[in-house]
């Protein structure tokens, strides 16, 4: 119990706002308020604060406030009458995606996540490629070179360049490190003195199509490729040849394009490629929203990941058929159950299928849905896991305060118990 | 509540019952004595003429982690063939070679199964591996902790740290990552191809830290030993699947001077390079080494014919191995400065001499190793072939007939290589719960698994005696967990939770001030963070911690 004049400070705090899942945060806790005070950053400070405060245990049902159980008993009324159900948002903790995949089994739902259109690109070529890749500490303590995809890395994982990029010292290393740093992509969000080639996003592919051809010492009759100067492009592959441990990072999110998974395909065949004589490795970034974590959860629970559907009591994978978006609009989905713990904007897709919304009490809709049950945030008010970018660390979520919210897991037993 | 299985022929090596005729009775999930004439069980189960032994234990078993996950996200196409549907009981999942943690469950207590153990849990990855064991349901758990790749360790023993130092930061890792063993993969060498090394030998030093893999093994092994931890140093060595690798083995065996260890999947370390195809089973000097020294026990690794999909430590091994890649896919990847990992799907075929031979040379370790104590039943499932596939291995072993007429299909050149067609033995039932059930948890220091005496946890598997011993054993009538009937007949009948078995070696906690600045600056972690406790381990799943003693602690 909080009294709410108490302020204490809690050192090495989890964070679960981005991929980075950054564990050193202090938070200043007084009463239900929660403060960054050391290792913050934009999305921490916006979000530990958005989802602080005093909230009402209210839900609501058609936009008219009602008690929990009451909004429980629709939600479950809505899928037990419902014949194709869709478990979407999905932007929870490991022990609420368990719960939601629970649920799934037991009424036949299709699960996917906000983020999936994004994260299939990296999945797709994994399943039909595979690919090299490395983790933070290595990049941060061993790579000399670091190709940077996108435009918005630096925005979506705000100390991405401070944790992984800028630290130069090395246990490999007596002095500091050298470390080249590239920028690729439109109009890169970089330091004002950073390296930056600036290309359309629908010219990556040629791009590294082009590195390819030059790393295998193919003929390639080009000027320019995607706007960049040959020259340009072939002192950039003499520098990754040379490179002992070199490091292409994207975010999947960043290569909005149709089949933009062929973007991926070709960086991690050019990885590939550079790995017969020298060491490279991928770093593909995502995480935010739980994306890597709903999709390791289902991965293990089921075999198969996420936009798995349940319907037919036997686990099938869809990654085109059953996204959400095309589930929506074709209307192959009749209710749609959005789970989003951590980020209040991040609201349903707009549908007249009727949906249920398990989120964070500052959700404010434009269009009310069938039934609203906030929930309290994961590593904020209850104990929990979050995966990182990397999918090897698990990040111990810690309860840092008291909410009279229950958790995704709670609500999604009562809901599945109620149906 | 008070069970009775009457009647049944009792294999239980660790109390010398060799299919004597006698009544079992269960109480709250525990083996206890004949309770009298006036007790009235609460179910009676008769097992009259059937065979009764422990529940089995998978020593070496690829089952939850990150490399585990890596192959499921990589193999929907294996999956899609091998659905489980949903029951009353049983959630809908995926099986096959890298089978969903739930059919993992599912299919391990079919057939018998209580207890397995993950042998390649990277400290880093501890929490995940963790969490998908705890969604492993109904048998018991366990990991190895990875240590030998990790830069930590080798900057100690590059700095000349005393064996002291290396042995609290050793317990250190059992104690943070709740683990009941320590693994090495491949002594340095995933480390070294961080560096671009591309192969690393048993006295070959490493770049950057100039240590050798025999060097590490040494003092792992050691530390170890001072600590009193049960189960042996767990090696993965040098050079897997490289003709020629028997030379290290042996080498790796004389190189151990006498401390206990264990080698795992041994058969991908035991080729020679006679022939002309310059491959060769090395099989008959591997077993004479191991008959030779006590100190040393070896878990198979046998492979079976089919797809599968090889989910290893050893991400130098496996680059080498992408060339082999059945589906052309597979996965590389450097670790938190920590380990690697490397999944690369495989697809063993008996007309191709190599796979041939290496099934072959399999068998032969089997059957040419005298003591059923020191050898253990394994297909390093997913590697040699899913675990799905052990009631086969095991007709391989107690039918000579059966197994001579399925090397009679391989491949001509492969057969000829080998002598196991001149091998006569047959393991009997006795041998096969020894080296199933009574040897694991003696290897592990399971004190209350692995056996039926007074006091045991009532982990119990009831087969029908049947000639074929793979229909035998894939579909035992009864298995008790804890004392709970789980399946019956080869089907889930309850699920439960397992618990989560680990050592506790005492240790100077300063360790920590050591290792504190070394997270700080180089790990993206912080070293507060890293522990997971009892709860947190409850939380992941497991039903709760079961502490074995360390040696010194016995002796104390």
């Amino acid at each position: 119990m909080n009294l709410p004049n108490e302020s204490r400070l809690i050192t090495n705090v989890s964070c679960p706002f981005c991929g980075l899942a950054c564990d050193d945060l202090n938070i200043r806790v007084s009463g239900n308020s929660l403060g960054v005070e050391a290792n913050s950053c934009e999305r921490a400070t916006r979000l530990f604060a958005a989802n602080s405060g005093a909230p009402g245990t209210n839900g609501s049902i058609k936009n008219l406030a009602a008690p929990f159980a009451q909004c429980a008993a629709s939600a479950a009324s809505l899928l037990r009458r419902a014949s194709q159900p869709l478990i979407s948002g999905l932007a929870a903790d490991v022990g609420g995606i368990r719960a939601a995949l629970r649920m799934a089994d037991r009424i036949g739902a299709i699960v996917d996540h906000m983020n999936a259109t994004a994260l299939s690109r990296n999945l797709l070529v994994l399943q039909d490629s595979g690919w090299i890749v490395s983790t933070f500490a290595e990049v941060r303590s061993r790579a000399d070179f670091v190709l940077i995809v996108g435009t918005e890395t630096n925005s979506r994982f705000p100390r991405f360049a401070e944790r992984l990029i800028d630290p130069l010292d090395s246990p490999f290393s007596d002095g500091p490190m050298q470390r080249s740093v590239v920028y690729l992509g439109p109009k890169p969000k970089a330091p004002a003195d950073a390296r930056v080639l600036d290309c359309p996003t629908s010219g990556l592919g040629e791009v590294f199509g082009a590195l390819r051809c030059l790393i295998a010492n193919r003929p390639l009759q080009a000027v320019q490729v995607a706007g960049l100067d040959m020259e340009v492009l072939r002192s950039l592959a003499g520098e990754m040849r040379r490179a002992r441990y070199g490091v292409v990072a994207w975010a999947a999110a960043d290569l909005d394009l149709p089949h933009g998974e062929l973007v991926v395909q070709s960086i991690c065949g050019l990885i590939s490629d550079l790995n017969e004589t020298t060491r490279f490795a991928g770093l593909p970034l995502g995480g935010n929203d739980a994306d890597i974590t709903a999709n390791q959860v289902t991965l293990w629970q089921t075999g198969l990941p996420l936009r798995t559907g349940f319907g037919r009591g036997v686990p099938e994978y869809d990654a085109y058929h059953f996204g959400t978006d095309r589930l929506l609009a074709s209307k192959n989905a009749d209710v749609l159950l959005w789970v989003s713990a951590f980020d209040p904007l991040r609201l349903p897709p707009e549908t007249d299928v009727p949906t249920i919304v398990l989120g964070s009490p500052a959700m404010r809709f434009t269009k009310p849905p069938a039934v609203f049950i906030p929930v309290a945030t994961p590593g904020l008010h209850h104990a929990g896991h979050f995966f990182r970018s990397d999918g090897v660390m698990a990040v111990r979520l810690r309860k840092l305060t008291d909410s009279p919210l229950p958790s995704v897991a709670d609500v999604l037993t009562a809901i599945e118990q109620a149906i | 509540m008070l069970i009775r299985l009457k009647g049944g022929r009792i294999y239980d090596p660790a109390n010398g019952a060799n299919g004597a005729v006698r009544d079992i009775y269960v109480r709250d999930g525990r083996i206890v004595a004949d309770p009298g004439a006036g007790a009235r069980p609460d179910h009676d189960y008769d097992v009259s003429g059937k065979v009764v032994m422990a529940g089995a234990i998978d020593m070496h078993t690829h089952i939850g982690g990150g490399k585990v996950n890596i192959a499921r996200a990589l193999l929907p196409e294996d999956h899609r063939a091998d659905l489980l549907a949903r029951t009353e009981l049983t959630r809908a999942c995926c099986g096959h070679a890298a089978p969903s943690t739930l059919a993992t469950g599912y299919r391990y207590a079919e057939m018998g199964y209580t207890a397995c153990f993950e042998p390649a849990l990277l400290p880093t990855n501890a929490r995940q591996a963790h969490m998908e064991m705890g969604d492993v349901p109904i048998v018991d758990k366990g990991g190895y902790a990875l240590l030998g790749n990790d830069d930590l360790l080798l900057s100690l023993m590059r700095e000349g740290a005393d064996q002291k130092l290396i042995n609290d930061y050793v317990a250190w890792t059992l104690d943070v990552t709740q683990c009941i063993g320590i693994k090495v993969v491949n002594p340095g060498g995933i480390n070294a191809f961080k560096f671009n090394a591309r192969k690393l030998d048993l006295d070959e030093t490493s770049p950057h830290y100039g240590i050798t893999p025999r060097a590490i093994l040494l003092t792992l092994a050691q530390a170890i030993e001072d600590l009193g931890v049960p189960h042996p140093l767990h090696v993965h060595g040098c050079n897997l699947g490289v003709p020629g690798n028997v030379d290290t083995t042996l080498e790796t065996i004389s190189g151990i001077e006498g401390l206990p260890m264990h080698l795992t999947h041994i058969q991908f370390h035991s080729y020679g390079t006679e022939g002309d195809r310059k491959f060769s089973s090395g099989a008959a000097r591997i077993a004479e080494a191991i008959n030779r020294n006590p100190n040393i026990s070896a878990d198979v690794g046998q492979i079976l014919f089919g797809q599968t999909v090889t989910a290893s430590g050893d991400n130098m091994s496996q680059h080498r191995n992408r060339k082999f890649a059945s589906p052309d896919k597979w996965v590389v990847m450097d670790i938190e400065c920590d380990a690697g990992c490397g999944v690369v799907p495989f697809r063993y075929r008996d007309q191709n001499f190599v796979n041939a031979l290496q099934w072959a040379i399999g068998l032969e370790i089997f059957l040419s190793v005298d003591d059923p104590w020191r050898i253990f039943l394994t297909t390093d499932h997913p590697n040699g072939a899913p675990f799905t596939t052990y009631p086969h291995l095991i007709r391989l072993l107690m039918d000579k007939t059966f197994r001579n007429e399925q090397l009679a299909r391989l491949n001509p050149d492969a057969v000829a290589a080998s002598t196991l067609g001149s091998i006569t033995r047959e393991y009997t039932l006795n041998e096969m719960a020894i080296m199933t059930r009574a040897g694991p948890a003696k290897i592990l220091g399971l004190a209350d698994r692995g056996h039926l005496g007074i006091g045991a946890g009532a982990d119990i598997t009831v087969y029908t005696d049947r000639e074929d011993r793979e229909e035998m054993f894939r579909t035992p009538d009864y298995v008790f967990k804890d004392g709970e009937l789980v399946a019956k007949d080869g089907r889930i009948v309850k699920v439960t939770l397992g618990a989560t078995h680990v050592v506790k070696p005492a240790y100077d906690r300063g360790i920590e001030d050591r290792l504190r600045p070394h997270f700080a600056r180089y790990r993206s972690t912080r070293l507060e963070n890293f522990a997971i406790d009892e709860e947190e381990l409850c939380e992941c799943g497991s039903s709760r911690l079961a502490v074995h003693q360390c040696r010194h602690e016995r002796t104390a």
